[in-house]
C-alpha cells in the first residue's frame, strides 16, 4: 500500500507529507525551547545576583561560527542533489557532520573544565540553566548527527531508487539542522554575553 | 464547491496486488503493526485497561474515605507492609493512589483512548485515507506510550512506592519527597509526551494531506475537526511540560534548584541546595500544558457525541459552521487561561483579572457547542440505541461539569472553593460522566465497524442506566461536601475537622456508589467479549450513517477502501427532502 504525497506535493496544500511533518515538529520544538528560555528569564529576573564571565566567550564564538558554517554546508549538500552532483553532495554532508562533531568536542572541553572545578549543575542557578539548555541543545546536535550518519551510510541507497525522495529527506534534515543552529544563535548571547 | 485534488490512483491499483501477495506474519499484523486500525485498537485496549486500573486505585481510596483506618477487605492483606500493614492503608500509600489515579486516568487512560484509539481508528476512515501519513511513526507513538505506561506501573514496585505529590506534582513538595516514585513519574511523563508529540504530528499531516477527493475542510465530519484541534493542543502545549519535566528531573537527579527557593528548611534542617529557584514556575509550566489538556480530554468526546447525535436523530447537526468555528476558537483560547488554576498562589490581582476574563470568554464557545448539540435534538424522532443513550447523557453531565466551573473561574468565589471536593466534583463531571460516557458511546457506535458485529443492546442498556445512576451518586455529593469546606487530598476524608462532620456520611454513599459503578462495568466487559464472538453480524453501514467510514468493509482491510472514495456532499445529510431514504451518504453522488 502506498501513502499519497510522500514524495510529490499535494496541489492544494503545496506540501509533501514529510515537509508538513517536519515543520509541525519544529513548531513543537519552538515551544520546548520557548519554555526553557522563559524559565531562564524568570530565574534571572528573580535572582538577586547573576554571574558574569563564567563562560569562555572565544570558545562560544568559535562554536557559533562552526554551527553557522555547518548550516551553509547543509544547504550546499541539498543544492548539490538538485544539481545531481552526487560526489559534491557527499562531501558537503560529510563536512556538516564533521563540523557538528567539532562543535561537540568543543562543548566537551567546556563541560569538563567546569566539572573539573567542581562547578556542576547544582553549583548555582546559572550553571543549572546553562547545563540544561546546552545539554538539551547538545542532544539535538547528536540527534542530527545520527540522521546524517544514516543518510551518509545505509540511507544513501535511496538515491538510486528514488532520487526525489532522497532529496526531500536531505531537505527535511536541513530544516531541522537550521533550527538547531538557530537555537544556538539564541543560546550564545543569552548565556555567554548578556 | 471547489474541486480538491485527486490522490494518486496508484494506491488503489496496487491495493489488490498487496492483499494477494503480502501476507504479514502474526507479529507484524497484530503487535508491531503499521495499520492505523490495529494501532487504534491497541491504543483503545491499553487505554481501557489503564482506565480499569485507575478506577481500581480509586475504589481503594473510596474505602479509606468511607471507613478511615479500617482494614481493606479482600485485597488489603496483599498490599504488603509498606503500603497497608494489617490491611490498613498508610497515608503515604493513600497519597500514591491519589497521584497515580489522576496521572493514569488522564495520561494513560482517557487521552490514549480518545485520541490514540478513536482518533487513529476513525479519523483516517472518515477522511477517506488509506492509512495515516506516517504509519511507522504511528506504530512508534503507540510503543513509546506503552513504555511510558510500563514505567508508571513499575513505580509502584519499589517499597517507597509511586509518586505521591498529586497528579500535578507541585514543587517543592514533589522534589523534596525523597522517594524514587517521582523520578519514575517524570521519566514516564517524558515518554508519554514524546508519544503524543509523534501522534499529533501524524494526525495533523494526515488531515491536511490525505483527505479524499471532494472532501473540503467544511465537509469534514465534526469528529475530524475535534481531532484536528486536539492535535494542535497536544503539539504545542505538551512541550512546555516536557521542559518542566526535564527541569524537575534535574532538581531530583542532578541536585539543581530550579523550583527550590532559597532558605528552604525541612524537618528543622536547611536544605543543601543552591536555591534561588521559583516554585511557582512549575505551576505555570504545568498548567500551560494541563489546561489545554482539559480540552484534549473533552474535544474528542464532543466529536464522538456529534457523530452519534446526528446519526440517531436522523437530522443534520444544528449549526455545523458554528460548531467548527467554536472548536477552533476554543483551541486557541485554551492556551491563555491556564493561571485560573493558580488564583490562590498570590500571583497578583492583575494576573487574576486577566485570567478570569479569558476564562469567562472560553466558556462561550463551550456553551455554543453544547447548545448546538442540544438544539440538534429538537423535533427529531430519536433512535434510543445504546450509543445514543450515552451520547445523550453526555450533554447534561458535561453541562453540570461546565457550569460548576464558572465559580471556579472567578477569583473571588474560587478562593472559597479552591482545593475542596467541589473542584473534584467539577472536573470529574467533565471527564467521567462527560468524556468517559462519550467514549463508551463511541465504542458502542464503532464496534460494528471494527469487528463486523454489533454489541448487545440489553447489556448495553443495563451498563448505561446502572453507570448513570452510580456515577452521579459518586460525584453529586462532592459539591455538597466541597461547599461545606471539605478539603481534597485528606487521608481520612477530613474526619478530624469539625466543619466536615455534617457531610462525612456522604463518603459512605459515595463508596457504595463507586463499588456499584464497578459492578455495572462488568456488563460492559461481558458484552464486549461476547459480542466479539456472538454479536449480530452486520454489513458496511449498520447505523445507516452518512460519513465515509461506513463505506469501507466491516472490518476494513489493510488500505481501508475497496474503491477510491469520492465525497459529494456535506457530512450530515439526513432526511434530505425528496431523497429516497432518510440518509444521503457523503460517498453517494447527488443523482443516485
Amino acid at each position: 500500500m502506498n501513502i499519497p504525497y510522500t514524495v510529490e506535493e499535494r496541489p492544494d496544500s503545496g506540501l509533501a507529507n514529510g515537509k508538513l511533518g517536519i515543520w509541525l515538529f519544529l513548531a513543537s520544538e519552538v515551544m520546548l525551547f520557548g519554555a526553557l528560555f522563559s524559565t531562564y528569564i524568570i530565574l534571572r529576573t528573580g535572582a538577586t545576583e547573576w554571574p558574569h564571565g563564567e563562560l569562555s566567550v572565544p570558545l562560544g564564538a568559535l562554536n557559533t561560527v562552526l554551527l553557522i558554517s555547518s548550516s551553509v554546508t547543509m544547504v550546499m549538500a541539498w543544492a548539490m542533489l538538485k544539481l545531481h552532483n552526487w560526489g559534491r553532495h557527499r562531501l558537503y554532508l560529510l563536512a556538516t557532520f564533521a563540523l557538528a562533531g567539532i562543535f561537540l568536542v568543543n562543548k566537551y572541553f567546556e563541560y569538563s573544565d567546569h566539572l573539573a572545578r567542581g562547578e556542576g549543575p547544582s553549583h548555582s542557578t546559572f550553571l543549572a540553566i546553562y547545563f540544561t539548555l546546552t545539554g538539551l541543545h547538545g542532544l539535538h546536535i547528536v540527534g542530527g548527527m545520527v540522521v546524517m550518519a544514516y543518510l551518509l551510510g545505509p540511507g544513501a541507497r535511496l538515491w538510486k531508487q528514488n532520487p526525489d525522495q532522497f532529496t526531500n529527506r536531505i531537505e527535511y534534515t536541513g530544516l531541522y539542522w537550521h533550527f538547531v543552529d538557530l537555537v544556538w544563535i539564541f543560546l550564545f548571547p543569552v548565556l555567554y554575553l548578556l | 464547491m471547489e474541486q480538491p485534488t485527486t490522490p494518486p490512483s496508484v494506491v488503489y491499483e496496487h491495493a489488490h496486488h498487496i492483499d494477494a501477495h503480502e501476507e504479514l506474519g502474526w507479529w507484524r499484523k497484530y503487535v508491531f503493526s503499521t495499520d492505523h486500525k490495529v494501532i487504534g485498537i491497541q491504543y483503545a485496549i491499553t487505554g481501557l485497561l489503564f482506565l480499569l486500573f485507575g478506577f481500581g486505585l480509586m475504589m481503594l481510596m473510596r474505602w479509606q474515605l468511607a471507613y478511615p483506618g479500617k482494614p481493606i477487605p479482600l485485597i488489603g492483606p496483599w498490599l504488603g507492609q509498606s503500603r497497608a500493614p494489617m490491611g490498613i492503608m498508610l497515608p503515604e500509600f493513600y497519597n500514591q493512589l491519589g497521584a497515580m489515579h489522576g496521572t493514569i486516568m488522564v495520561f494513560l487512560g482517557v487521552v490514549p483512548l480518545a485520541v490514540g484509539g478513536f482518533g487513529n481508528f476513525v479519523m483516517p476512515l472518515q477522511i477517506g485515507a488509506p492509512d495515516m501519513a506516517f504509519p511507522k511513526i504511528n506504530m512508534m507513538s503507540y510503543w513509546v506510550y506503552f513504555i511510558g505506561g510500563v514505567i508508571m506501573l513499575a513505580s509502584f514496585f519499589p517499597t517507597t512506592g509511586a509518586a505521591q505529590s498529586g497528579w500535578t506534582s507541585y514543587t517543592p513538595l514533589s522534589v523534596i519527597t525523597a522517594t524514587s516514585g517521582q523520578t519514575f513519574w517524570l521519566v514516564g511523563m517524558i515518554f508519554l509526551i514524546t508519544s503524543s508529540l509523534l501522534g499529533s504530528i501524524n494526525f495533523i499531516t494526515t488531515i491536511v494531506q490525505l483527505r479524499a477527493k471532494g472532501l473540503s475542510y467544511m465537509r469534514l465530519p465534526f469528529f475530524v475537526w475535534a481531532q484536528f484541534v486536539t492535535s494542535f493542543l497536544l503539539l504545542l502545549a505538551f512541550p512546555p511540560l516536557e521542559a518542566a519535566g526535564i527541569l524537575q528531573l534535574m532538581d531530583k537527579v542532578a541536585g539543581t534548584s530550579f523550583f527550590l527557593p532559597s532558605g528552604l528548611v525541612i524537618s528543622g534542617k536547611p536544605l543543601a541546595v543552591a536555591g534561588q529557584g521559583n516554585p511557582l514556575l512549575w505551576q505555570h509550566l504545568f498548567w500551560f500544558l494541563a489546561h489545554p489538556e482539559v480540552y484534549v480530554l473533552i474535544l474528542p468526546a464532543m466529536g464522538i457525541v456529534s457523530e452519534i447525535i446526528a446519526n440517531n436523530t436522523r437530522k443534520p447537526l444544528w449549526g455545523y459552521k458554528a460548531l467548527v468555528y467554536s472548536v477552533v476558537f476554543l483551541g486557541f483560547m485554551s492556551f491563555i487561561v491556564w493561571a485560573h488554576h493558580m488564583f490562590m498562589t498570590g500571583m497578583g490581582t492583575t494576573m487574576s483579572a486577566f485570567f478570569q476574563t479569558t476564562t469567562m470568554i472560553i466558556s462561550i464557545p463551550s456553551v455554543v457547542i453544547l447548545t448546538a448539540l442540544l438544539l440538534s435534538l429538537w423535533g427529531a424522532s430519536i433512535r434510543f440505541t445504546t450509543p445514543m443513550l450515552f451520547a445523550l447523557a453526555f450533554l447534561p453531565m458535561f453541562g453540570i461539569g461546565g457550569l460548576t466551573g464558572l465559580p471556579l473561574g472567578l477569583a473571588p468565589s474560587d478562593i472559597h472553593l479552591h482545593d475542596t471536593y467541589y473542584v473534584i466534583g467539577h472536573f470529574h463531571y467533565v471527564v467521567a460522566p462527560g468524556t468517559i460516557f462519550a467514549l463508551f458511546a463511541g465504542i458502542y457506535h464503532w464496534f460494528p465497524k471494527a469487528t463486523g458485529r454489533k454489541m448487545n443492546e440489553l447489556l448495553g442498556k443495563l451498563h448505561f442506566w446502572g453507570s448513570l445512576v452510580c456515577i452521579n451518586l459518586v460525584f453529586m455529593p462532592m459539591f455538597i461536601q466541597g461547599l461545606a469546606g471539605m478539603n481534597r487530598r485528606m487521608y481520612d476524608g477530613g474526619a478530624q475537622y469539625a466543619h466536615n462532620q455534617g457531610v462525612l456520611h456522604w463518603n459512605v454513599v459515595q463508596g457504595y456508589a463507586a463499588w456499584g459503578l464497578g459492578l455495572f462495568q462488568i456488563f460492559f466487559i461481558i458484552n464486549f467479549f461476547m459480542s466479539l464472538k456472538w454479536g449480530k453480524a452486520v454489513d458496511k453501514n449498520p447505523w445507516e450513517a452518512t460519513t465515509l467510514e461506513w463505506l469501507a468493509p466491516s472490518p476494513p482491510g489493510h488500505g481501508n477502501f475497496l474503491t477510491e472514495p469520492i465525497v459529494y456532499r456535506a457530512p450530515y445529510e439526513y432526511s434530505v427532502p425528496g431523497a429516497a431514504k432518510d440518509f444521503s451518504p457523503q460517498f453517494e453522488p447527488e443523482k443516485a
